[in-house]
């Protein structure tokens, strides 16, 4: 019997609460024995420590980006994957970790300390002002349904399952 | 030299996420350790300012995704407290209720997603095989705890992440008949998964005492929700007291802030609520958990796995306690008028990671004026932190190599289950020295 071919799929995380992340663990509540054996998380640290960026066929991406090492990272997964899922609404959208963007201008003053002392950008971005993403999973969190056709179209896709 | 107060910018940030650590090793001895949190701050304590008291608790409940119904519990009651709202005695049930299913699925992800995969010499719990016998209990085991958890929070909650039901003065929906029913089904079910975890996490060699002042609050009911602070020294003081006793300690090289409890590194979490309040778990939690609760009082920090177990178990037993002896029944909230001068209210409560501080200022027009927050993880960094070190030096004795070393590290971090993502396989250890 030949081995099952997977999906190559990483999961990645930047600015955001991570609410989509709790959510895929959810929804693996009643698919982990499919994704157990057509998925092949490569780089998901939620999920593993031995985590690789190399070829993959879908980056998953929550959160918004807040600096320039973030952006780097982002690059790089695009590079990499063949199709890439701006994951929930700081992905898709920027907010709400975006929501320093709109903050007046004595609260900049406060909070620019921060910002200048860990190297953060002045505006938060959503992930599409840095990388081209071929598809939107918007929500806080993500919606789930829209996720799990997601996941089962590109199953099919690069034939993983019929 | 790592405790150093610089700035103090009233701040909140996510804790879960990025972190890292920086260990400084010399002769075979522990110089420096740095644990960082690298997340981006997404500053809620600012945002929140000028928003309506009435749409706070949502707005917090995006600090955490994996503890959102925490916050927004913690910020509710805050709020409550600040617009003067008491509420039914079915409200307070239905948040038990919420915080059971919250420490079920959370405490369960935790356990068997992130720990168990060490016991077993597993990268990660996906990769156990279904082919033999434990391993596959355990997988099945895992999945159906979690989803017993997140089906309790979506039919009390409205759901178990960022949850639409509970607002300021009650519950905006409520479960039927047909879901009750189902809940108490799944509970009951899972409930032998739950003794196999915790017996588990009892036969686990992993070890590491520490003397530590536990702090938590003393809920009559083992409920997460009221109560007194208590703590290993014996003092007991309300709920809006307890920022008077802490100190806050900025940390340079992390983006989260440490504390310290009437000037002494403490631990909170299911560790300190175990050793400080397991007579007030649900009696057929003591009778079935007996021989593990034998193992409380406890100064291994790794015991606060098999105290997440126990409350696992607590959990479903009070859950099915609540559910079969109360009939649910729609209600309108209790409403509020806006505050006659500006006010302060306090709201605490026991997150899954250990107590959780809310405070909020409304204003007369309802908007908020200014708030703080306390999260469960930056209190236990410093403590964290002390005994990465201790740990750290035990390994260098037993001559452990680097690679030992770092697992030995991760796994103390994993027990203290810092946040979602921290908790997890995020470690970069950077060498100096040797």
């Amino acid at each position: 019997m030949s081995e099952q071919k997977k999906l190559r799929v990483g999961w990645f995380t930047f600015t955001c609460c991570e609410d989509s992340t709790i959510l895929m663990t959810e929804l693996m509540n009643d698919h982990w024995q499919d994704w157990k054996k057509y998925i092949d998380f490569r780089h998901a640290r939620v999920l593993k420590t031995k985590n690789v960026l190399d070829d993959l066929d879908v980056a998953f991406v929550e959160g918004a980006i807040a600096s320039e090492e973030q952006a780097k990272k982002l690059k790089e997964i695009r590079e990499k994957s063949k199709k890439l899922v701006a994951i929930g609404s700081c992905a898709v959208l920027g907010m709400p970790s975006a929501q320093r963007n709109s903050f007046d201008e004595k609260t900049m003053q406060e909070i620019q300390p921060i910002l200048d002392k860990f190297k953060q950008f002045s505006k938060v971005k959503k992930l599409s002002e840095v990388v081209k993403v071929d598809i939107d999973v918007p929500g806080c969190p993500m919606d789930p349904k829209l996720f799990l056709s997601v996941v089962d179209s590109a199953l099919r896709e690069f034939k993983i399952i019929e | 030299m790592h405790n150093i107060c610089e700035i103090d910018l009233k701040s909140v940030t996510k804790i879960e996420g990025d972190a890292a650590l920086h260990l400084e090793i010399e002769d075979d001895k522990v110089k420096d350790v740095k644990f960082q949190v690298t997340e981006s701050k997404r500053f809620f304590t600012q945002a929140m300012r000028g928003k309506p008291v009435i749409g706070l608790p949502q707005l917090l409940a995006r600090i955490c995704g994996t503890c959102s119904n925490a916050h927004i519990i913690a910020s509710i009651e805050a709020c409550e407290r600040a617009v003067g709202v008491k509420v039914t005695e079915q409200t307070k049930l239905l948040r038990a209720l919420t915080m059971y299913a919250l420490m079920i699925r959370d405490h369960a992800l935790h356990l068997y997603l992130f720990v168990m995969p060490d016991f077993f010499g597993k990268d990660s719990f996906l990769e156990f095989d279904e082919n033999d016998e434990l391993e596959h209990q355990l997988l099945h085991d895992a999945f159906e705890i979690k989803a017993a958890g997140n089906f309790l929070a979506q039919i009390i909650a409205g759901r178990s992440i960022h949850a639409t039901s509970p607002t300021i003065g009650g519950f905006l929906h409520f479960p039927n008949e047909q879901d009750l029913q189902e809940a108490i089904v799944k509970l009951e079910k899972i409930r032998p998964a739950v003794l196999r975890l915790i017996d588990v996490m009892k036969k686990s060699s992993f070890s590491l005492e520490s003397e530590t002042n536990f702090v938590a609050l003393d809920t009559q009911r083992f409920d997460f929700l009221e109560g007194d602070i208590i703590s290993t020294t014996g003092e007991r003081i309300p709920e809006t007291k307890y920022r008077e006793h802490l100190e806050r300690v900025v940390i340079p090289y992390s983006q989260a802030l440490g504390f310290k409890y009437d000037g002494e590194i403490y631990m909170v979490g299911a560790l300190a609520r175990l050793n400080l309040i397991r007579n007030k778990l649900h009696k057929n939690t003591k009778k079935d958990a007996a021989s593990a609760l034998e193992l409380f009082s406890s100064k291994n920090v790794f015991h606060n796995n098999l105290a997440q177990a126990i409350e696992i178990l607590h959990s479903v037993d009070d859950a099915l306690e609540i559910l079969k002896n109360t009939t649910i029944s729609p209600e309108p909230i209790v409403k509020f008028e806006m505050p006659k001068t500006n006010t302060v209210g306090v709201g605490v409560i026991e997150a899954p990671r250990g107590i959780l501080y809310h405070r909020v200022y409304v204003g007369t027009d309802g908007k908020i004026i200014d708030g703080e927050l306390v999260i469960p993880t930056g209190q236990n960094q410093i403590i964290l932190e002390k005994n990465i070190g201790k740990l750290a030096e035990k390994c260098l004795a037993e001559k452990m190599d680097k690679d030992k070393i770092t697992f030995e590290i991760e796994k103390l971090i994993r027990a203290y289950d810092p946040c979602m993502s921290c908790a997890t396989h995020f470690l970069k250890v950077k060498w100096t020295g040797k």
